[in-house]
């Protein structure tokens, strides 16, 4: 069957949900939201904690919560939201192929958005070596699980086991840990390569500066094998061990549409105004850099809208810009490209950094130096604000952002 | 016909047989189902809880042509024949098999020069189709090779298969023809007897007449259990890298290293799943359990897959694992009928024993046959067809007319390996469940995608319990 929309949006997460919010509200006619799980709302449906702002009476919100916040505000203002159906491939540039119970699709759309969110890393593309036992999981297969078994009790249990091992020293390693124990299962240690960890890991050890080097075990998982900064070997035992953090963008539909990947991303490369490469298909939320806050991938929906109107309405799309690169200790940055409108840069620092100066600059001259007042971390990025995109010479080179460290 | 996994075995004369293969691994089941095609009561017998659980489910899953056998060893001329006896089998029973062609990639002077040498030994081998590639060739055939590859040897016929499929293939038509297949019973002692050899399992005993040892890397082990003493196996560990299927445009044909005074060297290789495979090493071990990945091997397999084709390493790792090889220092299999004792040993099946399988099972027909026993008239086999695993044959998920039947089929569970809910409940109502999740991975691909689990491990633990609570 074959159909025809106006706004195709693939991912019904807080980045895919505020795009259509504010599409149809803006009257973008048939605007419809793919979701492959059985309910829509992305990651916040299986984060049981606060964290997600607060409601209109200033309650705090919880991830379940903040989903179906979103959920709603998408289908009051006009959106189809259809749960169940995967976008699987493309027909065309501007065409998916869909499954879903119901019956294969494939449909049409003027503008799609892609907001497909990130994966975490699992422990074989992290090449850890070792056996390949039951009791290996990453975060997000962690929060499901006890969503589905329910906090406490035997099953939940005889899922998890009793004795955890956390790798990662980001927040993500802290809900797990959280998960863990409202589970009811112990965390022996969180076990970073960081030399430094996030804060509210309680009196759980942290081992920073340390490396799963091996998994032991044959059918459970018995233990794990780190390497310290002493460079002395360990066996930590645990039945459990979770994999945080290390996020890779869930990029297999930009891919397959041939779209150019942002290397210290991995996500596929946007102008300010979230267009890809390709006319007509936008890119926005974690699908872009992995983690951010929802309200962040939120917020990049929302944004999204105006390029998606401009198309609609046959406004001139804008010339491509130039791309942005980084250098030194830093990650990655987006956008990667810089058109003529202005708009803050994310910034994600490689390690933690001692009040750096980030600069700017494009082809040897200086745009921009700026002193950060705090250490930014691993784990946060750093918002540059848009004043100095004015100086950008949209015929010349690439636009690199570098930090240097305080010296004193 | 049955399937055990727990309690006793049956006992009285349903415990007595013509026939009982020890070991249900791509041999063995080849062994079971070829027996079953003549009226004998046959049993066959498992350590583990499912078929394929040793070496089978963890080979580089090339259908080899046996082009670069030893010529005239039973290796060589079991390999060629069960080459062209499973690519027959494969298309009536749904395996799939992509015959790609291998390339042998000579990286330096000493390689090239020994392709010609190659190509006579594949022509004493029955294979006069293979070609010499200039380097040019070469590259408008593997654009993405290395800088340095100087030649190649074009060897058509070598194909890519899924041996998961291949063994529960054997295995399921085995026991649709009448087969017992016992799980989880390990045959711990041989009471060696006239007419009856009494096989001691915790589970019970089982009597037959005639006894056959398919157990692998343990193949000494049970010869010994008889006081045979004619081989030791040593195995061989081989570490695997499984790239994302992003690779897979990167490598059209099966890339293999040309054999030298260095070692064999390896192989980069698309799988039937669409991804690509990098290794095996080479490693010669004593534990027979040594099936884990280590530091050292993963960096050397990416070293040298990098120097084959760079911008593999690019690409994310799907998966990592090792299989043992049964070596037994003889550059051959150890295959021998042991009349005085009704018993057959097929032993040191190394580094070809999903291609050979099927002739392999002729073969062992022939040795008990010298042993003595009666085979009878033959009748066809219960007609098989596999649920497809293969990317280059239609998956359920884009299968509209199915959907419409049964809507489950249309609803995806595993997103990176688009599996559907109606696959993985038919995997649980089959002839030979799985026995857990890595069972279900083999049958059906569930969980075995670039998440590794992260969005579908929770609801796809959830259904095992359910489907799986459905089929005891
Ligand atoms: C453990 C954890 C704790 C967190 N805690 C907080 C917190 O306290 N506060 C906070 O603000 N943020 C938190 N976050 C971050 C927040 O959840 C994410 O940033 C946010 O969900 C990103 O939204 P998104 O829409 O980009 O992606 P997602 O939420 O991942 O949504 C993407 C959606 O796309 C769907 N999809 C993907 N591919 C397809 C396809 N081919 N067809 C159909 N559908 C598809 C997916 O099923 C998914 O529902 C947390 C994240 C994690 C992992
Ligand atoms: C790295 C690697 C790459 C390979 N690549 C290829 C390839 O590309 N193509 C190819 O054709 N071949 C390949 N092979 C070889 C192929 O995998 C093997 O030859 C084949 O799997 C051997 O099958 P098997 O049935 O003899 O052994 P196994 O699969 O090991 O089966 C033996 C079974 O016997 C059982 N058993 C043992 N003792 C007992 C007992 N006492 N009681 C009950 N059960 C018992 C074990 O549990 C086991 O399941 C490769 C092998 C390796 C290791």
């Amino acid at each position: 069957m074959s159909r025809v929309v106006d706004v195709l949006v693939v991912g019904a997460g807080p980045a895919g949900l505020a795009a259509a919010a504010r599409l149809a509200a803006a009257g973008a006619g048939r605007v419809e939201v793919l979701e492959r799980e059985r309910a829509a709302g992305g990651v916040p449906r299986h984060c049981g904690h606060p964290g997600f702002g607060a409601d209109h009476r200033g309650r705090p919100l919880d991830g379940p919560g903040y989903a179906r916040r979103a959920l709603r505000a998408a289908l009051r203002s006009g959106a189809a939201v259809r749960t169940g159906v995967s976008a699987t491939g493309w027909a065309g540039p501007l065409s998916l192929d869909v499954t879903a119970p119901t019956g294969l699709e494939r449909i049409r759309a003027k503008a799609v958005v892609l907001a497909t969110g990130a994966r975490e890393r699992p422990r074989s593309a992290r090449l850890v070596p070792g056996t390949r036992p039951a009791g290996v999981l990453t975060t997000g297969e962690l929060q499901q699980t006890v969503g589905l078994s329910g906090s406490g009790g035997e099953a939940v249990r005889g899922r998890l086991g009793r004795r955890a091992v956390v790798v990662g020293g980001e927040p993500v390693a802290r809900h797990a840990v959280r998960t863990l124990r409202a589970a009811g299962v112990e965390t022996a240690a969180v076990v970073t390569e960081l030399p430094c960890a996030a804060h509210g890991f309680g009196a759980v050890p942290v081992l920073t500066r340390t490396a799963v080097v091996e998994l032991l075990g044959r059918g459970r998982l018995t233990g794990v094998a780190v390497r310290g900064r002493d460079g002395v070997t360990s066996v930590l035992r645990c039945d459990t061990v979770v994999f945080t953090g290390d996020w890779i963008p869930d990029h297999e539909l930009a891919r397959a549409r041939g779209l150019a990947l942002a290397p210290g991303t991995r996500g596929p490369v946007t102008d300010g105004a979230y267009r890809t490469a390709e006319p007509g298909v936008f890119a926005v939320g974690n699908l872009l850099r992995g983690v951010e806050p929802a309200q962040v991938a939120a917020a990049e929906g929302r944004a999204v809208a105006d390029a998606v109107l401009d198309l609609l309405a046959g406004r001139p799309r804008p010339t491509a810009g130039v791309p942005v690169l980084t250098a030194g200790p830093l990650r990655w940055v987006t956008p990667g490209l810089l058109g003529p409108t202005a708009v803050p840069l994310l910034v994600r620092p490689d390690r933690r950094l001692v009040r750096p100066l980030l600069t700017v600059t494009q082809d040897g001259s200086p745009l921009r130096r700026e002193r950060l007042r705090g250490d930014p971390v691993p784990w946060r990025s750093v918002r540059l604000g848009p004043e100095w995109t004015s100086g950008v010479d949209p015929a010349g080179g690439p636009v690199v952002v570098g930090a240097e460290e305080y010296a004193s | 016909m049955s399937v055990t996994r727990t309690g006793p075995l049956p006992s009285g004369p349903e415990a007595e047989y013509d026939v009982v293969v020890v070991g249900a691994g791509v041999v063995g089941c080849a062994i079971a189902r070829a027996l079953a095609r003549h009226p004998l009561r046959v049993a066959l017998v498992e350590a583990a809880s499912d078929v394929g659980d040793g070496t089978s489910k963890a080979n580089t899953a090339i259908l080899h042509t046996g082009f670069d056998a030893a010529p005239g060893t039973l290796e060589a001329r079991l390999v060629r024949e069960g080459h062209r006896l499973l690519g027959a089998f494969a298309g009536e029973a749904g395996i799939p098999v992509e015959p790609l062609g291998a390339l042998l990639v000579a990286w330096d002077e000493q390689q090239r020069a020994a392709l010609p040498r190659l190509a006579e030994k594949a022509e004493r081998n029955g294979h006069r189709t293979t070609r010499l590639l200039s380097a040019d060739e070469l590259r408008l055939r593997e654009p993405h090779l290395g800088p340095g590859a100087l030649a190649a040897l074009a060897v058509p016929g070598e194909s890519v298969i899924c041996p998961w499929t291949t063994t529960l293939a054997y295995a399921t038509q085995a026991v649709r023809s009448g087969v017992d297949l016992h799980l989880d019973c390990r045959v711990e002692k041989v009471r060696t007897g006239d007419p009856w050899h009494r096989l001691v399992t915790r589970r019970g005993v089982l009597r037959t007449r005639h006894l056959v040892n398919a157990c692998g890397l343990h193949a000494d082990a049970f010869d010994a259990l008889l006081d045979r003493r004619d081989f030791t196996v040593t195995p061989r560990r081989g570490q695997l890298l499984v790239f994302d299927k992003f690779a897979r445009d990167l490598v059209r044909h099966i890339l293999l290293p040309v054999p030298g005074p260095l070692g064999k060297g390896v192989l980069v290789s698309p799988t039937v799943y669409g991804n690509v495979m990098l290794g095996p090493t080479a490693e010669d071990l004593d534990d027979k359990t040594a099936t884990g990945t280590t530091a050292e091997g993963l960096a050397g397999l990416r070293e040298q897959g990098g120097r084959i084709v760079p911008a593999l390493l690019d690409e994310e790792v799907t998966a990592v694992y090792a299989g043992l090889r049964a070596a037994t220092g003889q550059e051959d299999y150890r295959c021998a009928a042991h009349p005085a004792l009704r018993y057959v040993t097929v032993g040191g099946i190394r580094s070809t024993g999903l291609s050979a399988s099927l002739a392999l099972a002729e073969h062992v027909l022939g040795l008990l046959a010298d042993c003595g026993l009666e085979l009878g008239p033959e009748r066809p086999l219960a007609p098989v067809r596999m649920p497809n695993l293969g990317e280059a044959f239609p998956r359920p998920y884009r299968d509209a007319e199915l959907i419409a039947r049964e809507p489950e089929f249309g609803m995806i569970v595993c997103h990176c390996e688009r599996v559907t809910r109606g696959e993985i409940r038919a995997a649980y109502a089959s002839d030979i469940p799985p026995a857990g999740p890595d069972g279900l991975r083999r049958r059906t691909r569930a969980r075995g995608g670039r998440c590794q689990g992260h969005f579908c491990g929770a609801e796809i633990r959830a259904l095992s319990e359910e489907y799986g609570q459905g089929a005891r």
